[in-house]
């Protein structure tokens, strides 16, 4: 099998599945969950401290930030400066460069507000932080977030918790033809087989968290969404036959009784 | 005895009255904050937690803490 590897901002890791830390039943299931996905590099969302509620479990407590990478998100912000504010104060936790950024415009279909997206992008880039995007499955908005130094593009498979999988495809290969930066599908995955799709795309990687915590067993898709990414980017590399429209025959036309 | 003079800080979004002329650091560590597990914007602007003891508190500050948890 050829030896591969998946760099994001310089940095590599082993496991494509990249995985969210949201919308578990508690922190155990998430911890148990993201070690049984294999995942290196999870999601994480910045909050306020409970200042009244002290024994409130940490999320650090559960994952270790020195063993799994923390990616913190600006999940929830609906504009450029929240954006902004909330991750340089992930910056100040400890020293996160790498971050998901994720600008929301609308509060029903949550599609990203791609001019607010396109303006952090730059500013969090000249400030010398790794901004993995997500984003519109769109070429062209693609193409500018490259520009203004995004370190990785994260289009959208369908709306964030949807479960719909890969609405366009073609859009998704066109955005693989044209760049070479990590390409790794964000949000809207449904189940195990979406991943493969995504893989078999040439995309990089896959983001996953409401399709494996809100799965009846959470533990079993996690496994499932391993599998998956792994044997998608197998079939990727292997290479696919080409696509004809009449049968042909798999055993030996010739020698037939 | 002198009475301490109070004033009104606003913290993670909840109004709390305290000592004039208290530390952050104090306030911090009183609320038992884990401090390395956090950060701290003090009026709009990031705290730098080397500097940090040196903030004194004064009415009407506006104090976030922040740190991670699960999302997606």
């Amino acid at each position: 099998m050829i030896k591969e590897k998946f760099i994001i901002a310089g940095k590599k890791f082993k496991s494509r599945l990249i995985v969210g830390t949201g919308k578990y039943k508690n922190m155990s299931e998430c911890a148990k969950a993201i070690k049984l996905s294999g995942a290196n590099i999870v999601t994480v969302a910045v909050r306020r401290v409970n200042i009244s509620d002290k024994n409130k479990p940490l999320l650090m407590d559960y994952i270790d930030p020195k063993k799994i990478t923390y990616l913190p998100n600006t999940a929830g912000c609906f504009t450029s400066d929240d954006a902004l504010r909330t991750l340089r104060l992930a910056r100040e936790i400890g020293g996160w460069k790498l971050v998901k950024l994720e600008v929301l415009g609308d509060k029903k279909n949550l599609f990203p507000d791609m001019i607010e997206t396109l303006k952090s992008t730059e500013v969090l880039s000249k400030e010398g932080f790794k901004v993995m995007v997500y984003c519109n499955d769109d070429p062209l908005m693609a193409k500018r977030l490259e520009n203004v130094g995004a370190s990785a593009i994260m289009p959208l498979a369908a709306p964030i918790g949807s479960g719909l999988g890969i609405l366009n495809k073609t859009n998704i290969k066109i955005i693989r033809e044209q760049t070479k930066l990590p390409l790794i599908i964000d949000a809207g995955l449904g189940e195990a087989s979406d991943a493969t799709i995504a893989m078999e795309l040439g995309c990089d990687g896959v983001l996953v968290n409401t399709a494996i915590a809100k799965a009846k067993k959470p533990f079993d898709m996690a496994l499932a969404f391993k599998n998956a990414v792994i044997a998608g980017r197998q079939s990727f590399l292997a290479g696919r036959i080409d696509k004809v429209l009449m049968g042909n025959p798999s055993s030996p036309k010739k020698g037939i009784i | 005895m002198k009475k301490t003079k109070k004033i009104k800080i606003k913290i993670n979004g909840k109004k709390k009255s305290i000592d004039n002329d208290s530390y952050l650091l104090k306030l911090i560590n009183d609320l038992k904050i884990p401090i390395k597990k956090v950060a701290i914007e003090f009026n709009r602007e990031i705290v730098d937690k080397k500097k940090i003891k040196k903030i004194k508190l004064r009415n009407n500050d506006v104090i976030e803490i922040v740190h991670f948890i699960g999302g997606g």
